[in-house]
């Protein structure tokens, strides 16, 4: 567990634990979120990393961009591998000690949803990251449960027709202490959630939008500008759960229609046939609004 | 001290006795009585480790695996389609050089669903880069496990003990359990060398790209092959430090003068040897070869044992469906191209499912490879249910 002070909270860190040189495309979400994460925890971390995007661009052997220490082994049992970590460091009486387990929404929500519930359940003293691109990204572009509907992936070419799996509320319904989530526009609130879960004991879940250019079709210099409409839309709600109550919601007073978002991106070209839009882009506007109406945006 | 026991506490007693940080197991599919003794050894405060009880048997070896790498000295058991549903976490372990150890409750695989005894589990994962060593009985199979810390750790390899399910970890035996001061001295603390560590950050489970992942792999072939020394050295160590033969590579019972060679592994050996005995009563000079570390497989033992061996037969309770027998197989090449001439191996499996291997049932065995090479059958098959079935 980490001391921590508000002033320590709201300094944006730079440490640079996640190194340059790695092998993201540029805009990269979830690169940009990964040094985040990284550097919001400090030198006294142990990141444990599911396979994925994230695992490759920044782990060929022999040229690692982790300054801390960095556990890789499966694509879906991330949450078991740092639960075993975390009790070797009870065992051996080490530590204290960071446990950050992070993947991507496909290792997280569908093939490891087992092991992330099992995680939580037994109660192990670990953060879960997870970087959600809404699909699988590094394998080309395959839908994921957290694809949101309407989405065109690789195997959803018309267009995904499921809603996205809610998996911060997933995550709280098991009791566990702190649950948030976060986008990478925001370096403050990001990091502030990380030095947050780190000082509380248990299990800690945090979600974070993590926009993928060559997935969603966008330009890279607008990964920024995309998590801001997604918030503003509120496709994207922005909250903490402390100990199963809703809090520190993010408001979003000047709301933002989802066509704006949604024609930034190649992957709901789709929905524009001749530049009108589909009646899916009013649906999608109906999760918004639902969004809207449940955490009071 | 001699204790009557069940194999299965036999084995939690003296996995305690070496004292693992961190033991993970799932308790069913199916499990033996080994996890909920070590349970509540570790409940009552006996045994000084964390226990987790996970949702299954993939976490059960991914949680030992991350306790490996953060220098923990780790365990697990499991059996049957347990083992299956680890099995990429087992090939995990190997690759990444963790020295756990398993127990592996030998029991047949699905479908049909059946929970006896036989050694298919075991064998689906023997390429996986595991030391895999067979125990005869209970008194083996605990020796075996003080062993096998001991050989993982100074190999960086992992270990799986297979000992009969139902046969071994279900019957009960008189077996020495060594006083805690005795496998102290034996067993040397776990002193990791590659562990994740903020205080010396290294990274553990990068990704080999084709410049480098057969060299990995070749490196991990080689350590098994040379971890036969190893396996060897600690088992002559063991004999020294408390008085009798447990595990090593092959054991022979009555070889020098046979006619005929059985070669097995695991609990059969004790039919076997009570075969030979009657058999040799009736004037009939027939060994066994056993086989005890089935990976590494000692190929030059198995040779120097066989090469004056005309007729062999192997017995096997596993089988490569659509091929035949696996241990048949391996010990088939372990002899030059130039020496098969002439020789028999005959290939029999044997107890599939928990189908008893009796006496009588080798008899029959014996008196057939007497006469004639078999190249494979099916040990005490009831014809009557296949000629419904069979093409």
């Amino acid at each position: 567990m980490m001391e921590t002070t508000a002033e320590d909270l709201n300094r944006v860190e730079k440490k640079n634990l996640f190194a340059s040189g790695h092998r993201a495309c540029g805009g990269c979400g979830q690169a940009l979120a990964a040094r985040l994460v990284a550097d919001a925890a400090g030198e006294n971390t142990i990141a444990c990393v599911a396979t994925g995007c994230l695992e490759i661009f920044s782990s060929p052997y022999p040229d690692p961009s982790w300054r801390i220490p960095f556990l890789h082994s499966l694509f879906e049992n991330v949450s078991a591998v740092a639960s075993g970590v975390e009790a070797a460091y009870k065992a051996l009486k080490k530590g204290p000690v960071n446990i950050i387990a992070q993947g991507g929404d496909g290792s997280t929500a569908d093939i490891g949803f087992q092991s992330i519930s099992g995680m939580f359940e037994r109660g192990h003293n670990v953060l879960y990251v997870c970087y959600d691109n809404e699909a699988y990204m590094n394998t080309g572009v395959q839908r994921s449960s957290f694809t949101p509907y309407g989405a065109k992936t690789t195997t959803t070419p018309m267009g995904n027709r499921t809603r996205k799996k809610n998996l911060p509320i997933l995550a709280a319904d098991h009791g566990i202490p702190y649950v948030a989530t976060a986008t990478v526009d925001d370096y403050r609130d990001l990091q502030r959630k990380v030095k947050t879960a780190l000082s509380i004991l248990g299990p800690k879940y945090l979600h974070i939008l993590a926009p993928c250019p060559l997935g969603w079709g966008h330009a890279g210099d607008l990964t920024v500008h995309i998590c801001r409409l997604a918030k503003a839309t509120g496709l994207f709600p922005v909250f903490e759960i402390v100990n199963g109550k809703v809090t520190n919601v993010l408001k979003i007073p000047n709301k933002k229609p989802v066509e704006e978002y949604l024609r930034l991106q190649g992957r709901y070209r789709h929905l524009f046939q001749k530049g009108e839009p589909s009646g899916m882009v009013a649906e999608i506007q109906e999760i918004a609004n639902q969004n809207i109406e449940r955490f009071n945006l | 001290m001699l204790k009557y026991l069940e194999g299965s506490h036999a084995v939690s007693q003296v996995v305690a006795m070496c004292r693992p940080n961190v033991i993970s197991a799932y308790p069913i599919t199916p499990q033996t009585h080994i996890v909920e003794d070590l349970a509540r050894l570790v409940g009552e405060g006996q045994l000084d480790a964390e226990f987790i009880n996970v949702e299954s048997e993939f976490s059960a070896a991914s949680v030992v695996l991350g306790a490996a790498a953060a220098g923990a000295r780790a365990y697990t058991t499991t059996t049957s389609q347990g083992l299956l549903l680890m099995n990429e976490v087992i090939y995990c372990i190997a690759g990444m050089r963790l020295p756990i150890v398993l127990t592996c409750a030998n029991r047949a695989i699905s479908a049909p669903l059946n929970i006896w005894n036989d050694q298919q589990d075991s064998m689906t994962v023997r390429d996986a880069g595991w030391i895999q060593l067979h125990a005869e009985d209970n008194q083996e199979a605990a020796d075996l496990h003080i062993q096998a810390f001991k050989i993982a750790e100074q190999t960086s390899l992992p270990i799986m003990v297979c000992m009969d399910g139902f046969i071994l970890t279900h019957a009960f035996e008189p077996v020495d359990i060594p006083e805690q001061k005795e496998v102290d001295a034996f067993l040397p603390s776990f002193k990791p060398q590659h562990i994740v560590d903020p205080r010396w950050p290294r990274a553990l489970g990068l990704y080999a790209d084709p410049r480098f992942y057969m060299e990995v792999r070749y490196i991990l072939h080689r350590a098994l092959e040379k971890s036969e020394n190893v396996i060897r050295q600690v088992s002559a160590d063991f004999a020294q430090a408390f008085g009798r033969e447990s595990g090593g590579l092959i054991k022979t019972y009555k070889l020098e003068d046979a006619d005929l060679v059985i070669v097995t592994m695991g609990s059969v050996a004790g039919t076997v040897k009570d075969l030979i005995d009657e058999l040799e009563r009736e004037g009939k000079n027939v060994g066994l070869l056993q086989i005890c570390s089935f990976r590494p497989f000692p190929k030059q033992e198995v040779y120097r044992a066989l090469k004056t061996k005309m007729n062999i037969v192997v017995l096997e309770k596993s089988v490569s469906l659509g091929r035949g027998g696996i241990l048949a197989s391996d010990i088939r090449w372990s002899f030059p191209r130039g020496e098969q001439k002439g020789r028999i191996i005959s290939s029999y499996i044997a107890g599939l499912g928990g189908r008893n291997i009796s006496t009588e049932s080798l008899r029959e065995m014996v008196a057939r490879v007497e006469k004639e090479p078999v190249e494979l059958a099916f040990l005490g098959l009831n014809q009557e249910i296949i000629a419904e079935r069979d093409l």
